[in-house]
């Protein structure tokens, strides 16, 4: 049952094979026994995703079965959910139980789909290798001395190691795109504008997306309909027409033009992933894809306009964390500066206080310009790099990451390393373009994903072309050892 | 030696809306503390600010009012500080791009009008405040008015006296209120006044250092304050020391200005455009739909009353003082009386009297109606101005009708030819002495036979006819 795509948990509710509360025990027994080795939820309530589940069930019965509707789908600990602890990995909101539902949680709940429970992250979202969780490192179900990725390491690694059959996930600068490749999964990052954000806890507003984080592109397809849609209560959420994006999913893709960015290909790739990513090349060409060469000149300056803009918009959105009014408050204190002081001493970790350092600094008077205004700039720059490359194609194609999953510790203490993960991934955030990661292959053992990137709203294409690939290519299909 | 004062004005105009500017609680005053507190007012994680468009529609409506241009795109921007009244650490104003541009005031000093040079004015929204005391040791926080939507006008430095800040500061309050963009409760802080003041030798060309003092909510307190400042920053430059860029505050028990904080004290800010917020594009069919809607503004209406009603410069800017006033005047029109004897009326008796009592035009007992219809009575004869004055004493807070207290008061004037003569001419034939007075020159004595005349009259003759008739009486 652990291996079941959306789809076939969807008939299987419908032909009644077994019920939503069946089904949320399964992968609940599953939580029991695996969750402890790999570290994915921060939160599990039974009593709670078990009464979702009946709830599921009346439902089904009624004859109102939604497409996701009594399935049980793990909910990334970013994403408030009424009466749900909502910690975004982090001693700051370790107290902290959502009185309201994200957008993203009411619209699984109106289709009754069950919270399966809160899986862990990196600290506010901010990492490449969920280590910096003030509840621990999630480890990677493939090599559990291995990283999972990050900072949606939670939902990644419980996606791999089945137990849940799909997750919410968020998005900054990949971490949707990075975990997914890490840890084979297919991920995707929507257009900046496709999903409310609004209820889960902003890292960097002008770039965080949320998507799904599951097994097939099918799956992520089915998902991304219930995520996605204007929410008057995001400013920045866009009026579309809502699309299906299951419709012309099997669609043929003879004739696509796919480009392939130099500047994916060069010095601090691992030419082991490259070599795989050749691979899913050919499997394109195979399948009627042109391919053809563009450029992305200013890709090298996405990571460092990231750590400009990400941080100052961090630093901003991170002051409400106070201690005036809910969350951590630290014991003893003088007088109000002191309050303040000790409360974020103690609250937030170091990769946390390290970006608001860094925000804080680029806003500054005297700095702004030089920094923050000129990151503003370039990112403009990195947008038109793109709108260019998509006149000579369709979809971009390259890594989704460097290299395969690290080990627990490796990059931990040197912070530009760890920041180097996202160099393939960051630019599509600033261009506020989607962006896919799916699997494509296996380096001893560890997956390799390949990244898609392409222009605002293509989702639907995307899951088509990745779709595709899956229908002829079984990578997707390959699960870690240890959790049958 | 003497010295120029310069003053420019930032004011905070509580915006009258129903709901907060970025979320939709209430935006009403008072209540429980934190009963207008939603998640958004209490900056919970995850929730996003979502522009109130009444806001901004008032921002409009007062970039009309001043003639200033309406900004097609505007960004709103972060202002990051810490303080316990602020949820999210920022607050979310406008910075770079204000939503109103350069406008102007004028304003009336004594016959001279000036005109004061709005630089600006942006949106923004209202912090919490701290409630001390209610714990031993501790500080409770209300965020009520968290958010509650503001219009911070500022102006160039154009006004040289406590006076014109004052006039200035009125002039303003009366508009905002007269476009109907907010109620100019001075007590619960909804215009409150920053005021920037220095002072420089006389004839200087380059200012000097300013200091600001904050949160000025009446008019008093801004001429004491200015006029202490002034005197402050004189007697110490003229002593030989100089002054520090500095926001001070006015103590309104001792009159005094203290130092609140210096310029290197100052805050940084780190402004930057707020990523939850697009920015802000109005097209101008929507300003024009704004203006269709707009009443005539004061000066718009002045103009029109001394063009069409011939009012003095004085009466109109009466009328126009404020919307209220406007507005009963207005009424009484809707009565057919004349234009200029509503004015006199409301101007003079209806004033002293609402003066006396401290009561509003709005909480009036009298009604335009009822004062119409005195009016009128005034207008076809009835009643002299006079006894007209008795009468209003009369309905002034009762529910008699016009007619009945003339009936009873026995107020009706005497208008008919005969009658006046009859009574005109008993009185010449008992003094005849004031009739030869008048002849040899006096013209005093015209005005005495008037009187005599009146009286005999008990006060109902008409006076216009016994002047008339008197004057032909005395020709012969």
């Amino acid at each position: 049952m652990e291996k079941l795509s959306l789809r076939e948990l969807s008939e299987g509710l419908k032909a009644r094979k077994f019920s939503s509360v069946e089904l949320t025990q399964f992968f609940l027994d599953r939580l029991e026994k695996y969750n402890l080795s790999i570290n994915a939820f921060i939160s599990i309530d039974k009593d709670k995703s078990l009464a979702m589940a009946s709830r599921s069930d009346a439902i089904i019965k009624d004859g109102k079965q939604d497409y996701l509707t009594g399935i049980p789908i793990a909910q990334k600990d970013i994403f408030c959910a009424e009466g749900w602890k909502t910690t975004c990995g982090s001693k700051m909101l370790d107290n902290f139980i959502s009185p309201y539902d994200a957008t993203v949680i009411r619209k699984f709940n109106e289709i009754s789909a069950v919270n399966l429970g809160k899986t862990n992250m990196d600290e506010f979202a901010m990492g490449s290798s969920n280590e910096t969780s003030y509840y621990g490192n999630v480890k990677n179900p493939w090599n559990i001395k291995n990283v999972p990725g990050g900072s949606s390491g939670g939902s990644a690694a419980a996606v791999a190691a089945m137990l849940a059959p799909a997750a919410t996930a968020t998005d900054t600068g990949g971490s949707i795109r990075q975990p997914a490749s890490l840890c084979g999964l297919t991920g995707l990052k929507p257009t900046y504008g496709l999903v409310s954000r609004y209820g889960m806890i902003a890292f960097a507003s002008s770039l965080d997306q949320a998507g799904p984080m599951c097994h097939s592109a099918e799956d992520c397809a089915a998902m991304l309909n219930v995520m996605s849609g204007h929410d008057s209560k995001d400013s920045t959420s866009i009026e579309r027409e809502k699309e299906n994006y299951l419709n012309g999913i099997k669609d043929p893709i003879k004739g696509l033009k796919i480009g392939i960015p130099k500047e994916f290909f060069s010095e601090g790739l691992d030419p082991n992933v490259e070599k795989i990513i050749e691979q899913g090349i050919n499997e394109y060409k195979k399948l009627g894809a042109e391919i053809v060469d563009i450029s992305l000149p200013n890709n090298h300056l996405s990571i460092p306009v990231y750590y400009v803009i990400a941080p100052a918009e961090a630093s901003s959105n991170l002051s409400r964390y106070d201690g005036v009014r809910y969350g951590y408050r630290t014991k003893e204190y003088d007088d109000l500066m002191d309050m303040y002081c000790k409360t974020r001493e103690e609250g937030f970790g170091d990769e946390v206080k390290r970006r608001i350092m860094i925000g804080t600094y680029v806003l500054s008077a005297g700095y702004y310009d030089a920094y923050y205004l000129k990151a503003q700039k370039i990112r403009r720059l990195i947008s038109e790099d793109f709108s260019k490359a998509f006149k000579k194609c369709d979809v971009i194609l390259g890594p989704s990451a460097p290299s395969v999953a690290f080990p627990i510790g490796d990059k931990k203490e040197d912070p530009l390393k760890m920041y180097m993960q996202d160099v393939y991934t960051i630019s599509t955030n600033l261009a506020g373009l989607p962006g896919l990661s799916m699997p494509a292959g296996l380096i001893n053992n560890l997956p390799v994903g390949m990244q898609l990137i392409g222009n605002y709203f293509s989702e639907a294409k995307l899951l088509n072309i990745a779709n595709v690939f899956q229908m002829n290519t079984d990578w997707h299909r390959l699960s870690p050892k240890g959790f049958e | 030696m003497e010295w120029d004062i310069v003053i420019g004005i930032e004011t905070h105009v509580q915006l009258k809306t129903n709901s907060k500017i970025f979320s939709g609680a209430s935006a009403s005053f008072g209540g429980e503390p934190n009963a207008h507190a939603c998640l958004v007012s209490l900056a919970y994680p995850g929730v996003l600010p979502v522009l109130n468009e009444e806001a901004v529609n008032c921002a409009i409506r007062f970039g009309l009012a001043v003639d200033a241009k309406i900004a097609k795109k505007s960004i709103f921007a972060r202002k990051n500080y810490f303080y316990p009244d602020l949820p999210k650490g920022y607050q979310i104003s406008q910075f770079e791009l204000p939503i109103v541009g350069e406008g102007s005031l004028s304003i009336s000093m004594g016959d001279d009008n000036k005109i004061v040079r709005i630089l600006r004015a942006h949106l923004e929204e209202d912090a919490g405040k701290s409630v001390h005391g209610v714990e031993e040791g501790k500080s409770g926080i209300d965020l009520n008015r968290a958010g509650t939507p503001l219009l911070e006008i500022v102006t160039e430095p154009d006004m040289s006296s406590a006076e014109e800040a004052v006039s200035y500061a009125k002039k303003l309050h009366e508009l905002v209120q007269w476009i109907g963009i907010c109620d100019g409760n001075m007590q619960e802080g909804n215009f409150r006044c920053d005021v920037n003041v220095s002072v420089k030798k006389k004839g200087d060309k380059q200012l000097g250092t300013r200091r600001e003092i904050k949160n000025l909510n009446s008019f008093k307190f801004i001429k004491q304050a200015v006029d202490y400042e002034v005197n402050w920053q004189i007697e110490r430059l003229e002593d030989g020391g100089a002054i520090k860029q500095s926001t001070i505050l006015f103590d309104p028990d001792s009159g005094e200005t203290r130092e609140m904080r210096s310029k290197e004290e100052a805050n940084d800010y780190r402004y930057f455009p707020d990523p939850d917020l697009l920015p802000l594009e109005i097209s101008q069919e929507k300003i024009n739909v704004i203006k269709a809607e707009m009443y005539e503004l004061p000066n718009e209406m002045k103009a029109r009353l001394i063009k069409e009603f011939d009012l003095s410069s004085y009466d109109a800017d009466g009328i126009t003082s404020n919307i209220a006033v406007a507005n009963y005047f207005e009424d009484l029109l809707t009565f057919n009386v004349s234009a200029k004897l509503a004015s006199n009326w409301i101007l003079t008796n209806l004033f002293s009297r609402l003066n006396e009592l401290s009561i509003d035009i709005e909480n009036c007992p009298l009604k335009a109606s009822k004062l119409a219809q005195l009016i009128l009575r005034i207008e076809d004869k009835t009643i002299s101005n006079n006894a007209a004055k008795k009468v209003f004493d009369e309905i002034w807070n009762q529910e008699k009708s016009v007619d009945d207290v003339i009936e009873k008061l026995g107020l009706k004037q005497i208008s008919n030819v005969n009658e006046i003569e009859n009574i005109l001419n008993q009185v010449l034939q008992d003094n005849e002495a004031m009739v030869e007075e008048y002849k040899s020159g006096k013209d005093k004595a015209f005005n005495a036979l008037i009187g005599q005349v009146m009286k005999a009259s008990k006060g109902k003759a008409n006076p216009g006819q016994v002047s008339q008739l008197l004057k032909e009486k005395l020709k012969n």
